[in-house]
């Protein structure tokens, strides 16, 4: 199957949506097994390796992650938070069937709750993505945080 | 509640108690600030993020804003970052270069690179009114005391006090420790570092590093479920990456009662004596073959055997030899604490080493860590539970010995909590009125 633009649009605004409804074990499904989430620490960051960053996860440390938020003593989530996106529509920078190559970057403001703590964060987001057997999964997403340099408190799910 | 004074404050410790108001105590919060802090060795940063001439970086010693630069000589100093004009903060880019003098952005007052005046505009102005006589008149105010020790940038703000050795003693063997796993015996910054605000008091955070009887309660969730996926997909080998640092978290109590405590004079210490879970890392390819190159065989042995968990420098950072990381503790309210976490590079050893390091301080330490997640809750509901009227004292009791002298080293069981008591003594000891001559305890 080779997917309009429509359906690469579409996939980016119901990943977010999976986040938001706390669908994680779906979300977890849209990830092929060598993609890494990447969350850089600093401004147009290019390595991810050897540099800190806030998030540079393969799919165990995902799954870990995922896992843990339903978990029976995991204190940090009692209660639990919750999560809203809010999205430009997606930019799609490299449109390539042939290479079975779609990159997309997408504004948002990804909202976070806790008791009565609410923060704000505006996100870009940039997604590589790639068709398998006909349904269009994650290669690799990098999300760059406006303020990534500043001091946080818990950012505790996943924009 | 009466106003402390650093007599009255000091009779919030006990040994084995202390005052809740030792964390939530605006009133405490201050004396701490304006005496304990003035009067010990304060870490401020690493000389690599200054390595040129004119290159600073601003940060604070404790509630003081400061400059750390590299002046023309090729020595750092630390200042003030206060315009002795108007009070200006001359520099408020995280880092820099500033050439060969500061300029204030108000009036172009201008200053060496040690601080002092150089120039100001419209000097007449100012003849025969006595600036010049003044402290202002001098240029931008240096800190105290300033030592470079292997690369590490410490201050003492006040005049005078303990000496850098009479202070830190054998607990610079951690730091000779970290730089000495470089080939080239020196450490470069990686990075910047991470940066997690938590709404709690700084010494929760110290204390926390020594607690070896958490890791296995609070951080099960992320632990636990760690051990649980690998074991569910059948122990594969190698393991998952995260899997060496994060599943060592879950040892049991026995392992950290044998791995052992070393207290040091002046609220100085650390976990993991005999081992600790940084002992079964993988090797790394090439590393060991350039640190035998470096130091000969079974100096590069000795080096890489002594795996030190958290070493405390009292009395805020705490630093991970084996990982090349320091953590630096910044208190900013009675209820409010930075945590800034840094990566080094050990220089000439494999980049696979600092990718490790860097692994863990993003899985540990940052504000999205589902580790760090369950530490900043700890701290901050016992922010919130100490303001209940209910009991007034914290205890401090595991494997409390009513004759501990910490002017001794001491190596014991490693779940005591002697350390937390070890750095209430020293916060007794140096929350004091200025400088009087500090009585310099040899380390044994
Ligand atoms: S405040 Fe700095 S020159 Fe006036
Ligand atoms: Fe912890």
């Amino acid at each position: 199957m080779t997917p309009t633009r429509e359906d690469v649009i579409d996939f980016v605004y119901a990943e977010a949506r999976m986040l938001d409804e706390g669908r994680f074990a779906d979300w977890l499904a849209l990830w092929l097994p060598e993609g890494h989430y990447w969350m850089p620490l600093d401004y147009k960051q290019s390595d991810p390796e050897t540099v800190t960053s806030l998030l540079y996860e393969d799919n165990f440390m995902l799954r870990l992650r995922v896992e843990r938020l339903e978990g029976e003593r995991t204190f940090s989530q009692k209660p639990k938070s919750r999560c809203h996106h809010v999205l430009n529509r997606p930019f799609v920078d490299e449109f390539d069937p042939g290479a079975n190559r779609y990159v997309t970057t997408t504004s948002m403001h990804y909202v976070e709750t806790r008791l009565d703590e609410q923060q704000l964060l505006a996100v870009t987001a940039r997604h590589e993505l790639k068709v398998i057997d006909g349904t269009i999964r994650i290669a690799n997403k990098r999300v760059d945080l406006l303020n990534c340099d500043a001091a946080f408190g818990n950012i505790q799910l996943l924009p | 509640m009466p106003a402390y004074t650093p007599e009255t404050a000091r009779a919030l410790i006990r040994g084995h108690q202390v005052h809740r108001d030792v964390y939530t105590s605006p009133d405490v919060f201050r004396l701490e600030m304006k005496h304990l802090f003035r009067n010990v060795w304060v870490f401020v940063g690493h000389d690599s993020q200054t390595p040129d001439k004119g290159d600073y970086f601003t940060t604070q010693v404790a509630d003081q804003p400061v400059i750390q630069v590299r002046h023309s000589d090729g020595e750092i100093h630390v200042l003030y970052n206060r315009c002795p004009h108007k009070g200006t903060k001359i520099a408020i880019d995280r880092t820099g270069n500033t050439g060969k003098f500061f300029r204030c952005p108000y009036h172009a007052w201008s200053f060496k690179t040690d601080g002092c005046l150089l120039a100001i505009p419209l000097k007449k102005g100012y003849e025969g009114t006595g600036l010049s006589d003044t402290l202002n008149g001098k240029g931008m105010k240096a800190v105290g005391a300033v030592r470079n020790y292997r690369g590490f940038i410490f201050a003492r703000l006040a005049e005078t006090g303990i000496s850098f050795e009479d202070f830190f003693g054998d607990s610079l063997s951690s730091i000779d420790n970290m730089v000495d796993r470089s080939p080239e015996g020196r450490l470069e910054v990686s990075g910047p570092p991470l940066r997690y605000m938590h709404k709690c008091n700084w010494k929760m955070l110290v204390e926390n590093q020594t607690d070896t009887c958490h890791p296995m309660v609070a951080h099960e969730s992320s632990a636990g479920t760690a051990v649980r996926l690998w074991q569910e997909m059948g122990n594969p080998e190698p393991r998952p990456a995260a899997m060496q640092i994060i599943a060592p978290f879950m040892s049991p109590y026995d392992f950290f009662e044998g791995i052992g405590i070393r207290t040091w004079p002046n609220g100085h210490g650390h976990t993991g004596v005999m081992g600790s879970i940084h002992s079964s890392y993988d090797a790394i390819p090439g590393y060991f073959s350039a640190m035998t190159a470096a130091y000969g065989e079974e100096r590069a042995k000795a080096i890489l055997d002594e795996n030190r968990h958290n070493t405390i420098y009292f009395p805020n950072i705490m630093v991970k030899a084996p990982l090349a990381q320091l953590r630096n503790f910044i208190p900013l309210a009675a209820d409010r604490c930075l945590v800034e976490s840094y990566v080094y590079h050990p220089v000439g050893a494999p980049r696979e080493l600092t990718a490790r390091s860097a692994m863990y301080n993003r899985m540990i330490n940052a504000p999205t860590s589902i580790v760090g997640h369950d530490d900043l809750e700890m701290y901050e509901r016992a922010q919130e539970g100490l303001l209940s009227d209910g009991l007034e004292w914290v205890d401090l009791h595991r494997l409390y010995d009513a004759d501990e002298d910490f002017s001794e080293t001491r190596v014991e069981n490693g779940t005591t909590e002697r350390q937390m008591r070890n750095q209430f003594d020293a916060w007794a000891k140096f929350m004091h009125e200025e400088p009087q001559p500090v009585r310099a305890e040899a380390a044994e």
